[in-house]
């Protein structure tokens, strides 16, 4: 992809712009709600609030943020490769199956550790393999990756409908949910890491995915920055061409990128189900698939920026609820708006604000350049 | 007799069915074939179903409704030009950026006006479209298998589907037999010799994607004027994404565009009345498996295995004049 554009200093770059097309997004959702009749400031209010305003509170914005980290990276880890998964929902989807099934056959006679690191590797594969034949139809085939990954959201639905109607089910039950996990099936809370900052995670399902995510966070970075399939992965999200020219196999790499795009995904399907639940329930993903869309796009598709992103899109999903409580005419699906604003400003509209932000950046540095000539003679 | 009541019955719910994927598809086909990829379909024509339930319940008038689901699907349709077009964004990320704003403010704003619980009020039959007789519907009644045929399938539809399968010659015409669907194809393929040509590719792209917004609005209106009385939460339900199948499935093409939505509308209409029937052969086939065979075949498809979908050469490419 070529810029066009002037080279920028790295905070307007990733800082500055980045918070422009934020704002905006925000401002326009601010319209919506007055054009409901309400007051964003007073939602705005109790956003923060039901967000931050209690240990517990927290712990379930950090229990969102955990979802999002997963799906956000799923998605950056693709972009640097040229590849838009738009499949982490389906990916994530599929990927509990590999988590369901190793609770359900290790919970009773192991403790959680032990069925902790069988789950991560089920849902990776479980992911990783519901992103492959995408990746190989792209790669081999030459269709659409996000042509393909779509229909594979809508497979994976009613894939995951019918296993759960049909297979996972327990005999007699009516829900569309796996039996509850017994104690090796749930993951423990994170009472300890709040009680260092003096607060109680009361009944929040924040838990040791959290750490994962965390680490998977580091892993990505490591992997795109500091390894020889990163570089490749990035040389060819930049210049296919340049990439074949330089000998590298471009669909060895796609099909591995999404295989980790797809892995890191599916990793999302640990906290609700090992973590909150306890059990697999029907449509668990909740469009955490998407809301990764929006994280990626929001963190540039950095680790350091898409661990804030999740996080404030956590503070959207836990906030939100507290805004639906306490103004009824504002429903949940006001995040889905946000959500929307979101992908559209910082995604599809980033560059409308640089032409004029990068004039008043020039300008004001251009200005402090020349009184320092002045000075200077 | 058995056997015909019961083809009337299933290619009847195929033709409602497949209705609104026609009209979308179609809306994708004027998009895509001026090279900008629209994944807002699903969007737009929810759009446009809640401008329709809303407008034709205030104003009593199903026309009034048509209007304004036109409006704010061309409006919502102008967006996505803005910024696939003059912004040069991603043409994909904007598509679901519409698809989420549609999805979310919809609820909120139908809540807000109607306290319903995310519907519209449910529109008396002056406000909805009605079913047209077509003439001599009963007397001809009478004549075998022909009769019938004419009587339940042919007649007795609204004027929304009749508009639809019209608009699938008239798209053919307009996009092979006039110069606008020349041009359009053109700047599709080849951008760059439209522009040398002295045509205005940013403006032939804006022109596209209004024709889009007006088909996804009728789709839309449909949808909540016709097949139901009045607007409810997320009524598409993925409808959009398989218009957009079927598009693909056509491999970008009007005629086949239509076969394909009617394919895809009686899976949708076969799953519905053999939900629990087994068949003669194959045995009972799980719900789950008929709902999904549309993307799933379009995935094979999109896969080569079925001939081979070329998109448009310069679909999803930002045109960037030279210097």
């Amino acid at each position: 992809m070529s810029t066009p554009y002037a080279k920028l200093p790295g905070w307007v770059e990733y800082g500055l712009i980045p918070l422009v097309n934020l704002v905006v997004a925000f401002a326009v959702a601010g319209l919506v709600v007055l054009l409901v009749g309400e007051s964003p400031l007073e939602a705005a209010y109790h956003m923060v609030n039901g967000a931050f305003g209690r240990g517990e509170y927290i712990g379930f914005t950090l229990y969102y943020a955990t979802t999002f980290i997963f799906t956000g990276l799923a998605v950056a880890v693709a972009f640097h490769a040229g590849l838009f998964n738009i499949g982490g929902e389906g990916q994530a989807y599929v990927a509990g199956i590999g988590v369901a099934l190793a609770c359900l056959w290790l919970d009773r006679f192991m403790p959680w550790y032990v069925v902790f690191p069988v789950a991560i590797l089920g849902a990776s594969l479980f992911g990783a393999a519901w992103a492959f034949l995408p990746g190989w139809f792209q790669a081999k085939r030459g269709s659409h990756i996000v042509i393909t990954t779509i229909m594979f959201n809508f497979i994976a639905a009613s894939l995951m409908n019918y296993m759960l109607n049909r297979v996972l089910k327990p005999l007699g039950s009516m829900s569309l949910e796996t039996r509850t996990f017994e104690a090796g099936g749930q993951l423990p809370r994170l009472d300890w890491l709040m009680s260092i900052f003096g607060l109680s995670v009361g009944t929040a399902p924040f838990n040791v995915t959290f750490l994962l995510a965390l680490a998977a966070s580091f892993g990505v970075w490591v992997l795109i920055w500091r390894t020889k399939l990163g570089y490749e992965m990035r040389t060819m999200g930049h210049s296919p061409s340049a990439a074949r020219y330089a000998g590298i196999k471009e669909a060895r790499i796609i099909v591995i990128t999404m295989m980790i795009s797809g892995a890191l995904a599916g990793m999302m399907a640990l906290n609700p189900i090992m973590g909150e639940t306890y059990r697999m329930q029907l449509d668990f993903v909740q469009g955490a698939g998407f809301v990764g869309i929006a994280v990626a796009l929001m963190g540039r598709s950095h680790p350091a920026g898409i661990i804030p992103a999740a996080i404030l899109f956590g503070v959207l999903y836990q906030g939100g609820a507290e805004i639906a409580f306490e103004m009824p005419s504002i429903s949940r699906d006001m995040i889905v708006i946000i959500q929307g604003l979101v992908i559209l400003f910082a995604g599809a509209l980033e560059h409308m604000f640089r032409p004029a932000i990068t004039r008043a950046v020039l300008a004001f540095s251009g200005r402090g350049r020349t009184q320092a000539a002045a000075k200077g003679a | 007799m058995d056997y015909l009541q019961l083809f009337l019955e299933l290619a009847q719910s195929t033709v409602r069915l497949s209705t609104p994927l026609i009209l979308a598809a179609l809306a994708g086909l004027f998009t895509e074939r001026a090279g900008v990829f629209d994944i807002g379909l699903e969007g737009k024509m929810l759009g446009g179903a809640f401008a329709a339930g809303c407008v034709a319940f205030v104003a009593q008038s199903a026309m009034a409704g048509l209007l304004a689901a036109v409006v704010v699907s061309v409006l919502l349709s102008l967006v996505h030009g803005y910024a696939s077009i003059t912004q040069r964004g991603n043409q994909i990320v904007s598509g679901v950026a519409i698809n989420f704003i549609v999805a979310g403010s919809t609820v909120i704003l139908g809540e807000a006006w109607f306290r319903q619980g995310g519907r519209t009020p449910a529109l008396s039959e002056g406000a909805r479209f009605q079913v047209i007789d077509l003439p001599f519907a009963e007397e001809l009644r009478g004549i075998p298998l022909l009769g019938p045929i004419y009587a339940d399938l042919i007649s007795g539809h609204q004027a929304l589907t009749y508009i639809a399968f019209l608009m699938v010659p008239a798209s053919w015409w307009i996009l092979y037999r006039t110069r606008f669907g020349l041009r359009l194809r053109a700047v599709g393929e080849n951008p760059g010799a439209v522009d040398t040509a002295g045509i205005s590719v940013i403006w032939m792209r804006y022109r596209a994607v209004i024709c889009c917004g007006i088909l996804c609005g009728i789709a839309g209106a449909y949808l909540s004027l016709a097949a139901n009385a009045g607007w409810t939460k997320g009524m598409t339900a993925g409808k959009g994404y398989i218009a957009l199948a079927a598009l693909i499935f056509a491999k970008w093409r009007p005629v086949p565009v239509m076969f394909a939505c009617l394919l895809f509308g009686f899976l949708d209409a076969f799953a519905i009345r053999y939900q629990s029937t087994p068949l003669p052969l194959i045995g009972k086939v799980p719900v789950q498996l008929m709902q999904a065979l549309p993307y799933i075949l379009t995935v094979i498809l999109l896969a080569g295995f079925i001939g081979k979908a070329i998109p448009p050469k310069a679909g999803g490419v930002p045109y960037v004049k030279e210097r």
